[in-house]
């Protein structure tokens, strides 16, 4: 769709913004800081505005306009310097690069800025497979993986083919295709807790394509997803768990490993 | 029968239905199968995707050209008609539509109508009111003659019986068809439905069929069909009805190719149908065939509303190849007849407001979550998730100032919904008070409640971590 195939990318930057996510922030803080990590091995500085709280999709996409707008505006302005602004999920990057700009259509000086500020917006693996351009030395055992690209990263942001071309550069990483992989896990936010049986089912139905190729883990670069999984995972009392794609790839390529 | 009632959707129910559905094994096989024979089907057709995107922003501009200018091109559609001897008429609401068809039907003394395959029919209950009236109407779609004949409604807009199996047909036939043995080969169950059906062409008094695209410059009714019936439909009986929606309608015969070919390949992965219907009048004097009248009924029946809205306008640009139900992974897991309307699916959840009003149908807007597949492959590319967030606002709101209200606006108005997300947005703007909710939760992360509403039904329960990124990355910058 429209962030699909035809950004044009600047050259890596000194400094970037890094916008972490309510999820993380609150859910799974391991996946941001090992983002922050990634970009920093990169020579990169990762400034983090301490007055960051969400980007607003929950609001937005359960049909509270106001709401939405006002927790939008509250991180408008949050990134005055002209850096990149770096978020760890195709979704919630999706809401600030799409979304902000037609939230802010009916405010003339509004709208410049949620431009301006959507056209700095990557999502971490884009950032880092096409600005960064990173190189990543595998130092992790051979393993099967599966790739779970959200929703918003394959069809808002046209990104998910960038986390298989970071997941591409490691040798001892077999990435493993399972069936139906383009479709929704079922999350869709406050959708599961609207309408559970169908959410459930397409969890559910999920899972069960992952645990079918034998994979021993699988990654995605949402968390919502990776949630929705992974709590589906542990009450049919499976060990199979996901995990984000940044602790993956830090994890497989190491602190003092990688490039240094 | 009364068709509110019929398509009254309550939320309870719709949630009842789909529970059942998704619990229902033989179900989820059968329509998972369906659709990703129906999505291969597709994907074969579109082996390039620069081409297909092409293709795609053509057809959208064709549809938004279409009706930017609709008024005028309806006019020009009736003048067209009128002057090649079709009889038209409006109709503001289904009972209009049912009661024109019927007064049609009466003054030639009707005791049967064939009806090819036609949505807009089914929209109106059109069959219900011709029983109500004491004529059959006969569905001649061999998908509609099954459905019609079980009677049930299509859980599907182009394939109705696409819920049902082999086996079940067969045993339908072998039960309602007089006269038919039991067989469950395809050929001939085919075989059955057509003997019955071609001794119905031969005697109605009236033939009944739908319309794809209405060319204004011409005045001419294309449809597209599949099985021949909808030929039969329109050329045999001496009076033919067409019907269809008022948002169907293009300016000139150049537009049709390209909303043909993608319809057909969008819908079943067919470059083309085995029939291209091109109406354009009844028999005209010295001609051997055809009807001898032709009338084009073109139904509201909400669409004005929609058409009100700029944006909710782009949900006229439909052109019905059900492309968007085959990809969506809520319509493959609950089935058509769950949604309750007779448009099932993403185009369903988006038009069916318009046609019964939000206090009818707002649940149905929430039956998505927003993957963007329908949206991926809407052939004429309506937003559909960006129409679905819209919906699910005006339900749960007044109008804006100086938008009309939709039928049924604010039907969904709930005060602890507003509660929850004016507390959720006042934490949200605040980035102290928000940082001290993380700390919270955080450190007092055992009370996590264990039963989170809809969440934990099949999942263990959301815990907050033992420090937020805030607390973390806070630390580190002292370090």
């Amino acid at each position: 769709m429209e962030g699909c195939g035809n950004r044009k990318y600047p050259e890596k930057p000194a400094s970037v913004y890094f916008f972490g996510t309510c999820l993380i922030d609150l859910f799974c803080p391991e996946a941001g800081l090992d983002a922050v990590r990634l970009l920093e091995r990169e020579g990169i500085e990762v400034h983090f505005p301490p007055d960051q709280t969400c980007c607003g999709q929950p609001a937005h996409s359960s049909g509270f306009p106001a709401q939405t707008r006002a927790v939008a505006l509250a991180q408008l302005r949050l990134f005055p310097e002209p850096w990149p602004v770096i978020v760890p999920s195709g979704s919630c990057a999706g809401m600030m690069r799409h979304h902000y700009p037609k939230i802010f259509a009916d405010d003339p000086r509004l709208l410049v800025e949620a431009t301006a500020l959507a056209e700095r917006v990557y999502e971490l693996s884009e950032f880092l497979s096409q600005v960064v351009r990173i190189r990543l030395i595998d130092h992790g055992e051979p393993t099967r993986v599966a790739l779970h690209t959200s929703c918003a990263a394959r069809r808002e942001m046209g990104t998910h083919v960038h986390a298989r071309t970071l997941l591409d550069q490691l040798p001892g990483v077999e990435v493993a295709v399972h069936a139906h992989e383009s479709e929704c896990c079922g999350f869709g936010g406050t959708f599961s807790l609207k309408h559970p049986p169908i959410s459930s089912a397409m969890a559910g139905d999920k899972v069960d394509a992952i645990k079918e190729t034998g994979a021993q883990t699988f990654v995605s670069a949402d968390c919502g997803c990776l949630f929705n999984l992974n709590h589906t995972l542990r009450k049919r009392e499976d060990r199979l768990q996901g995990q984000h794609l940044a602790t993956f790839l830090w994890q497989r390529t190491g602190s003092e490993g990688g490039r240094q | 029968m009364n068709a509110q009632h019929l398509q009254f959707v309550p939320a309870s129910e719709f949630r009842q239905r789909a529970a059942a559905a998704v619990a229902d094994e033989h179900l989820r096989r059968s329509f998972r199968g369906a659709m990703d024979f129906l999505i291969g089907k597709r994907a074969a057709q579109f082996p390039d995707a620069s081409a297909l995107e092409r293709q795609r922003a053509l057809a959208e501009h064709i549809r938004k050209y279409s009706l930017a200018r609709l008024p005028e091109l309806l006019e020009q559609l009736e003048r067209k008609l009128t002057e090649n001897g079709v009889q038209v008429h409006w109709a503001e609401s289904p009972e209009q539509a049912n009661a024109i068809i019927i007064d049609i039907a009466r003054r030639h003394g009707t005791k049967l109508m064939v009806k090819g395959k036609s949505m807009v029919s089914e929209e109106i209950e059109l069959n219900h009111a011709m029983a109500d009236a004491g004529m059959e109407a006969l569905e001649s779609d061999m998908g509609e003659y099954i459905v019609q004949l079980d009677g049930e409604k299509p859980s599907h807009i182009i394939m109705p019986a696409i819920h049902k199996t082999k086996e079940e047909i067969a045993r339908l036939f072998a039960a309602k068809v007089p006269g038919a043995s039991y067989t469950d080969s395809v050929d001939e169950l085919i075989g059955i439905g057509r003997a019955v059906l071609r001794e119905k062409f031969r005697t109605a008094e009236i033939g009944l069929s739908g319309v794809n695209f209405a060319v204004a410059e011409t005045g001419t009714l294309c449809l597209v069909e599949n099985e021949g019936n909808g030929r039969m439909c329109t050329t045999v009986p001496d009076v033919h009805v067409a019907i269809t929606g008022i948002e169907k309608v293009v300016e000139k015969l150049e537009h049709v190719p390209p909303l043909f070919g993608l319809l057909t390949r969008s819908a079943t992965g067919q470059a083309i149908t085995t029939y291209f219907n091109m109406i354009s009048g009844p028999r005209k004097p010295g001609e051997k065939d055809g009807p001898r009248e032709v009338h084009l009924v073109l139904v509201d029946n909400g669409r004005t509303q929609a058409y009100a809205d700029e944006q909710l306008r782009s949900t006229l640009q439909c052109i019905r190849c059900g492309a968007c139900m085959n990809h969506c992974p809520v319509y493959t897991r609950i089935g058509g007849h769950a949604y309750g309307t007779t448009y099932p699916g993403p185009i369903g959840e988006i038009i069916s407001p318009h046609m019964l009003g939000l206090a009818a149908t707002h649940v149905l807007p929430t039956a998505s979550s927003l993957c963007g597949a329908c949206g991926e492959v809407c052939p004429v590319r309506i937003p559909i998730p960006d129409l679905l967030i819209r919906l699910r606002a005006e339900a749960q709101h007044d109008a804006r100032p100086g938008h009309a209200p939709l039928l049924g606006q604010g039907a969904a108005k709930s005060r602890l919904a507003d509660a929850v997300w004016s507390g959720w947005a006042a934490l949200y703007t605040r980035p102290a008070l928000y940082r001290a909710f993380g700390w919270l939760a955080t450190r007092f992360r055992a009370l996590t409640p264990p039963m989170q509403s809809g969440w934990t039904v099949s999942r263990t329960p959301l815990k907050p971590a033992s420090r937020t990124l805030h607390d973390e990355m806070a630390a580190r910058n002292k370090r």
